[in-house]
């Protein structure tokens, strides 16, 4: 279950501040979509407006489409908490539910709007998507322990089982190494590249390299200056993206000369 | 084009921070901060600080204790007294008992009233209500904290207990059977039922304000993650928000049952005491602080330590609220928010 993201005009605001100015491109599934650009410039406030976060924040809103294999996420009588278990997310920070054992960290999503799941495929939940994060053999003698007395990339590794656990078509995961160590940050990056096998997988960083080591497809945006909205420079297979650049803003940017 | 904004905010974010996103300077804020050894002044200042604090604390337990000593010293000729000498003649046990009972009653009513709808208040405010209006509800709220009891008191003995009475008719008419309700009600309208109704309306701010401050701590972090797999505001809450507030709840309605069980002008005015009666409606049952409150200025000689014990059972039984509320605190640990 992978699905196509299409953005069309999209502006986002916080407010009367436009933070990110008519992006329209597309996101294709089965892939790796990396997001890179200097801080500040709105790679997670984009982000976020794909799976309907962005608007949590008071007085945040945004103009424009963003399709789902076709469906407008922001058509009228489109339940936001629908689309976010369709779109699942990781952040910056790994954030498990401290008050919650590993097992109920995995199963939170999947007990959500009442859902009742059996002892026994909840058992099997638990351990396909720790597998699938690569984090079942580390964890399997103490599902019962809190989920918070993991190390950081242990930690990142069961947010990421608890959002495919609920079985997204789409997962979005805003510098999800930023708070790793190099280690854990390469078992992340490991289990991305797995991840596109079934999964439309968006990753914003702000590494050059984590971008060239697990994206097929590479955004840059760019701001012109502070209090100026984010654009989007230049989107293209990742490997034109570091070798030949179309823009000029892009092979200074992957070239370490700004930002 | 479409153009989709929320005029109600999700949750709230704590002083103005914001949430989520740009927090690359506000990591750096929150840790390169935490580092004690090198804030200026060095550790000399520490010490002092240190100093302080330790000083500060031993006070408290100084207090605490002195005050424990002369309820004990004041109280203990009551102990030592026949059973004919002490009020009612049948010794100290059977004169405090329905009093204790009488305090719990009136203190648990108000609890079970005030505690979800303090909760729910708290919870509208940091939570559900547009910002502004929020603001509002919230000071109003603590308005009330700031009322004197003896008003709360004359409101309801001369306006709530009168208007109360139709209430209790109807409530034995079909809760009869059960004891605690059980008729003819008194047709003053002043009874235990009443003093715990106005005690919740007494210790309400207490339960609100508190719960408001957790709740609006609850680390934005976890509520986005908890909507980010699909959670309705709802669900956020009982995945975040409650957890993370759970021993604060707990502490909130310890207090909330401090300041009940204590109060005395709001419940000597409400409540035309007697001896313990099971029926809520009916007149009769009285509380320690009432008691002591009523009889203190008349009193002498033996009586004088019999009411002083009285004062004594009230702080034995608040202490060991309190030493109860931790327990359960501390029994939750492991799982708190606190080490996420
Ligand atoms: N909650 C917010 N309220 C107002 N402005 C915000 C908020 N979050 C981010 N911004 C602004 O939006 C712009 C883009 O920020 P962000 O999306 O975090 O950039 P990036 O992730 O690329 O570093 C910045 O100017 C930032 O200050
Ligand atoms: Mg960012």
């Amino acid at each position: 279950m992978s699905k196509r993201i299409d953005v069309e005009h999209l502006k986002v605001y916080y407010g009367d501040f436009l933070a990110v100015d008519d992006i329209t491109m597309q996101i294709e599934p089965r892939a790796v979509t990396a997001f890179i650009g200097p801080s500040g410039c709105g790679k997670s406030t984009f982000l976020r407006t794909l799976n309907r976060m962005h608007e949590v924040i008071p007085g945040a809103y945004v103009e424009g489409k963003v399709n789902l294999d076709g469906e407008n996420l922001y058509a009228k009588g489109v339940d936001p908490v629908r689309v976010r278990s369709q779109v699942g997310m990781v952040f910056q920070r790994p954030n498990p539910f401290p008050t919650m054992s590993i097992r109920d960290n995995v199963l939170a999503g999947v007990k959500l709007n009442s859902r009742r799941i059996a002892r026994s495929d909840a058992d099997e939940l638990v351990e396909s998507s720790l597998r699938s994060a690569n984090l079942w053999n580390e964890v399997k003698d103490r599902l019962d322990k809190p989920g918070s007395g993991l190390s950081g990339g242990q930690q990142q590794r069961l947010c990421i089982a608890r959002s495919i656990a609920v079985r997204p078509d789409v997962i979005l995961m805003d510098e999800p190494c930023s708070a790793l160590d190099p280690i854990s940050t390469l078992a992340v990056e490991d289990l991305i590249n797995e991840l596109k096998a079934e999964y439309t997988v968006v990753i914003v960083t702000h590494n050059m390299q984590q971008a060239a080591r697990v994206s097929d497809k590479t955004a840059f945006f760019n701001i012109a200056g502070t209090g100026k909205p984010g654009r989007l420079i230049e989107y293209a297979p990742t490997q034109e993206i570091f070798n030949k650049p179309q823009e000029k803003a892009t092979e200074d940017y992957v070239s370490g000369r700004f930002g | 084009m479409s153009h989709s904004s929320s005029t109600v905010p999700e949750f709230s974010t704590p002083t103005g921070d914001q949430p989520g996103q740009g927090d690359e300077n506000s990591d750096h804020r929150r840790e390169g901060h935490v580092a004690i050894g090198d804030a200026k002044g060095g550790p000399a200042q520490d010490r002092v600080f240190a100093g302080v604090t330790l000083v500060a604390g031993a006070i408290i337990l100084v207090v605490l204790a002195a005050v424990a000593f002369f309820l004990t010293w004041q109280a203990s000729p009551i102990f030592g007294a026949a059973s004919s000498e002490v009020t009612g003649g049948k010794g100290f046990l059977s004169y405090i008992w329905p009093l204790v009972v009488g305090t719990l009653i009136a203190s648990v009513i108000a609890l079970l009233l005030a505690t979800p709808v303090g909760i729910g208040v708290a919870l509208y405010i940091s939570h559900y209500a547009p910002p502004r209006f929020a603001k509002g509800v919230g000071y109003v709220i603590d308005l009330l904290a700031a009322i004197p009891s003896v008003i709360f008191g004359a409101w309801g003995a001369s306006v709530l207990a009168p208007k109360i009475v139709p209430f209790y008719d109807w409530l034995s008419g079909i809760l009869g059977f059960l004891p605690i309700f059980e008729g003819p009600p008194t047709a003053t309208g002043k009874t235990i039922l009443t003093a715990g109704i106005v005690l919740a309306i007494m210790i309400l701010p207490i339960i609100t304000a508190m719960c408001r401050e957790i709740f609006a701590q609850t680390p934005v972090l976890q509520q986005e993650a908890a909507l980010g797999l699909g959670a309705t505001r709802w669900e956020m809450v009982r995945m975040t928000v409650f957890p993370f507030a759970r021993a604060g709840i707990i502490s909130s309605v310890m207090l909330a049952l401090g300041r009940a069980m204590g109060e005395t002008m709001a419940v000597t005015l409400v409540l035309s005491g007697g001896p313990f009666n099971p029926s809520l409606i009916q007149s009769g049952n009285q509380t320690v602080a009432s008691e002591i409150a009523l009889n203190f200025p008349e009193a002498y000689g033996l009586r004088l330590n019999e009411l002083i014990a009285a004062g004594l059972v009230l702080f034995v039984i608040t202490l060991v609220v309190n030493l109860l509320a931790r327990l359960v605190i501390s029994r939750y640990k492991e799982f708190s928010g606190a080490n996420s």
